[in-house]
């Protein structure tokens, strides 16, 4: 009988690890062949007699050379960066006090209106994107990385909102009201206090809201027509192509890069993200 | 301390999602500023075209098909995920991976894998002599199996942050109830079907709300696939949007075709509003 | 009905570390309320879990009337446990929790329901079996979890601290419930607690542990005037007996034993020694006192002294009087390893 349960728990492990693997593979995989494509010769990749997973000639540098000297990469993780820190900030000026405010306002009010701010970030993009093009249009923003810096925040903002109001509603009132008998301002309060604590809420929102920015592709492919205004969720697949044809070398070295770096810091405050998005949504 | 937070949205989302019917209920066209209002003649002339109707059938399928997948991929991997184990961080951070980066970036990547020449997944298929050398399945050129491989990469895409919402209800469950369960004698599956997956229900509830609208309102994954082909037969709702609207430079018919995802976001404000009332309550 | 024994239970969770359970033998008597009792850290529950079957042992056996179980499902087992938290289905209603058992045990439809009905009214239930376990008070919550318990009429009953989440009114009444049940249904009854007061209330015989070891097990007659060694003497009984060291001893008395000279009538020879009172609380039906014994050998050590509110003679602080303790309640303590041994001498 020991055996039968001894058999048993070695069968469970065995599966349970098959089927860790086969996901972790299965959805890592790109990024791997992102890796592997990088790096080899193109004589190589488009050699359909070669075994594509083994280098049949050495490995080579050119296509990061390419990416990087011929084409325009360089100039949309620039634009990105830049949109990306400049949303972040506005972001985190307008969402910070609008959680502590819904935070702290007590009764029904502050339910229903940190319902409503969420409920707007179901709003889809491909819904407002065909009228927002046009208000662009109008404030003079076509096809320069400031429609992205405009229009980014509308959906960074509810979320960050909805994030932090979970972060600020865990910290007890009595924190805040000690403060005010000891003679500070509700806002000086606020800024003295809460803040400090609620760092790690604050640096989750800062990491959520750069990748939302890094991700996004409906607005900036609709609302940015040069290439050289782009950022690099839209450049690198729409223009790292000469006439018709894929630079599938450049391309994937492209991509490797765009990927790699944001995983691991988002790697970093995953468990961050996690408490902050179950206090939110699992009261 | 709230306002000016409510003025950004409500300018940014609000006003453009009024726009959006007024544009609907008129004849613009970009690059001209006439306005003529046209009542539902928009409309009715987008539900009589058959784009429209394969749009919208395309749409359901993607989004049914992507969402069971997804539903059952990730209960699985959370099941697996959620036992400490040695190396958790490093699968964590694989599993990870296709949630985080652009999804732009990431479809990209399989548009090299799904290549109809160069595709390493069928030099694999045809080693394992599964497909003939001659003539290897076209994975986005061939109606059928585009639909197929848009519906795997977008959950591919999707799957990590349903696991982890999946997850965080897995753990919630209390060590003891699974406990009790051996103890009055429930097995294996019993234990899975009558216990634990209906305290999931209301985690599951979330991740398939949230999982229905990003689906069905996105159309990155393919656009860089497909751009809809072959032959519209992998167009979905939102693209058809784009591609009338932007491409097309008819708002007045981009924005008809995608106030018809309005019925589904209400439908799921809803559900939502109703789950976190309850949640309330009890 | 079945008679629960442990040989030389051990188990150790992590290579290197002390054990959390060590060598236990153990053995219930028919029908017996048996208490495993001790602080948090000394084995108790990880003991009950192993007899559940919830945790494997890393070496002895375990029996439940006379079969080695080790091997054994919780369920062949044939054992039902209440758990700390009740561990109540969440999304099924009292009657759903109760008849789940019984579906476990594809029962059919008719039959389960007359048990569980059955069930319910032995409990007093019946009028709940619509309600979902959140409705319901801690209280009722209890009687529910011990509704699904007695269902499949078990042999033996596991119980792992189910008073410690009600609050402290409740816990009274609950105790009493619990008590009545066991002897209405006559079945073994394991209950595990940190609370001495509970185990001298409820227990037939307590198994006092500490750190996985079994100290001593006896009635609670015995553990109390009777103790093994020092961390049995102190745990039981509040306030805790006052130790004191001599040369060849450690000597032991209890506060409600040690009184104003001439208050303890007929108890036999007594030791008198000079108490200085410190301070002192008073708790409506008694007084307890807390100050240091003077002169001899003893001088400056602490002691309690504990008395009836209704003596009426009442010491001013920090002055010494005459105390005494009847020789018959000294208990004399091995210094070096706590156990207990014969009287010595008190010079």
């Amino acid at each position: 009988m020991a055996v039968r349960r001894s058999r048993r728990r070695r069968l469970t492990a065995a599966v349970r690890w098959a089927v860790l693997v086969g996901f972790s593979v299965a959805l890592s995989f790109p990024f791997y062949w992102m890796l592997i494509t990088t790096f080899k010769r193109t004589s190589d990749l488009y050699n359909l007699k070669n075994n594509p997973f083994l280098f049949h000639e050495p490995p080579t540098l050119e296509h990061l050379r390419l990416l990087f000297r011929e084409t325009l990469f360089p100039r949309w993780l620039w634009n990105t960066a830049f949109a990306g820190v400049l949303v972040v900030a506005i972001t985190l000026l307008l969402a910070v006090p609008a959680a502590y405010a819904l935070a702290r306002l007590t009764g029904r009010w502050g339910e229903r209106l940190g319902i409503a701010i969420f409920l707007t970030y179901l709003v889809p993009p491909t819904l407002l994107f065909l009228p927002l093009s046009r208000i662009v249009a109008i404030l003079g923003l076509q096809d320069t990385i400031w429609s992205i810096v405009v229009v980014y925040p509308s959906f960074t903002i509810p979320f960050s909102t909805w994030l932090l109001m979970g972060f600020f509603k865990s910290i007890p009132r009595e924190l805040e009201d000690a403060a005010m008998v000891d003679g500070l301002t509700r806002f000086q309060a606020f800024l003295r206090l809460m803040v400090p604590i609620s760092l790690s809420g604050i640096l989750t929102v800062v990491i959520f809201s750069f990748t939302l920015v890094t991700q996004e592709f409906v607005y900036a492919l609709t609302f940015i027509s040069s290439a050289s205004h782009q950022t690099v969720g839209v450049g690198v697949p729409i223009y790292l192509v000469r006439g018709d044809v894929y630079y599938w070398g450049s391309l994937m070295a492209a991509c490797l890069i765009a990927s790699l770096p944001i995983g691991v810091v988002y790697n970093l405050f995953l468990d961050r993200f996690i408490a902050g998005f179950t206090f939110g949504s699992v009261k | 301390m709230l306002l000016p937070a409510i003025v950004y949205v409500v300018a940014l989302v609000g006003v453009p999602f009024l726009l959006a019917f007024y544009y609907a209920v008129g004849d613009v066209k970009v690059g001209s500023t006439d306005y003529h209002f046209v009542g539902l003649a928009n409309f009715s002339s987008v539900l009589e075209s058959p784009a429209f109707r394969r749009a919208l059938r395309n749409s359901i399928v993607f989004t049914v098909c992507s969402q069971l997948l997804v539903l059952v991929c990730g209960n699985v991997l959370a099941l697996v995920l959620k036992d400490a184990f040695r190396g958790r961080r490093l699968i964590r951070f694989l599993v990870i991976l296709p949630w985080v980066a652009p999804v732009s970036v990431g479809s990209i990547g399989w548009k090299w894998i799904l290549d109809s020449l160069y595709s390493v997944i069928n030099w694999v298929l045809v080693r394992l002599h599964l497909v003939n050398e001659f003539s290897p399945p076209m994975w986005l050129g061939e109606p059928t199996l585009a639909m197929i491989s848009v519906i795997l990469v977008h959950t591919w895409h999707v799957l990590p942050f349903a696991t982890v919402i999946l997850l965080a209800g897995w753990t919630a469950i209390p060590r003891d109830i699974p406990e009790a369960c051996a103890v009055d004698g429930a097995g294996y599956f019993r234990t899975l079907f009558q216990v634990t997956l209906p305290m999931l229900l209301p985690i599951i509830n979330v991740a398939l709300l949230f999982g229905i609208v990003f689906t069905f309102t996105d159309m990155t994954v393919i656009y860089i696939l497909t751009r809809g082909g072959p032959y519209d037969t992998t167009q979905v709702l939102p693209s058809l949007a784009f591609f009338t609207g932007v491409l097309g430079s008819d708002l007045a018919e981009g924005a008809a075709i995608s106030i018809f995802l309005l019925p589904l976001l209400v439908l799921v404000a809803w559900r939502m509003l109703r789950t976190a009332r309850r949640a309330e309550v009890g | 009905m079945a008679i629960v024994q442990t040989r030389a239970l051990t188990k150790v969770f992590r290579q290197g570390q002390p054990g959390a359970v060590v060598g236990v033998d153990l053995e219930s008597r028919e029908g017996e309320f048996l208490v495993l009792l001790g602080p948090s850290g000394s084995g108790k529950t990880t003991l009950l879990r192993m007899i559940a079957g919830l945790e494997e042992p890393t070496s002895g056996d375990i029996l439940i009337g006379g079969v080695l179980v080790n091997d054994l499902t919780p369920r062949e087992r044939r054992i039902a446990m209440v758990f700390q938290s009740y561990a109540l289905y969440p999304h099924l209603t009292v009657l759903g929790n109760i008849v789940f058992p019984l579906k476990a045990q594809r029962m059919p439809r008719a039959e389960r329901e007359k048990k569980a009905g059955w069930a319910a009214d032995l409990l007093g239930i019946g009028h709940l079996l619509a309600r979902r376990p959140r409705e319901l008070s801690g209280g009722e919550r209890q009687r529910v979890a011990l509704a699904r318990a007695i269902v499949r009429e078990p042999s033996v009953f596991l119980l792992d601290e189910p008073l410690s989440n009600l609050d402290a009114k409740l816990r009274a009444s609950a105790r009493e419930e619990l008590e009545q049940f066991q002897r209405r249904v006559a079945t073994t009854m394991i209950y595990v607690t940190h609370d001495q007061v509970e185990a001298m209330a409820m227990g037939d015989r307590v198994v006092v542990m500490n750190q996985g070891l079994v100290r001593q097990i006896g009635t609670p007659a015995e553990v109390y005037d009777d103790p093994a060694d020092t961390f049995v003497a102190t745990f039981l009984g509040s306030p805790p007996m006052n130790l004191v060291e001599s040369d060849e001893a450690v000597v032991g008395f209890r506060p409600e034993h040690f009184l104003p000279v001439g208050f303890a009538s007929g108890a036999g020879p007594t030791v008198k020694l000079s108490f200085r009172l410190g301070h002192e609380e008073y708790l409506g039906s008694e007084r307890i006192l807390y100050g240091r014994l003077e002169g001899g050998r003893f001088d400056g050590r602490k002691a309690v002294s504990r008395q009836p509110a209704s003596y009426r003679e009442r010491l001013t602080p920090d002055a010494a009087a005459p105390f005494e303790v009847a020789e018959k309640h000294l208990k004399f303590f091995d210094r070096a390893a706590g156990t207990r041994r014969a009287p010595a001498p008190l010079s």
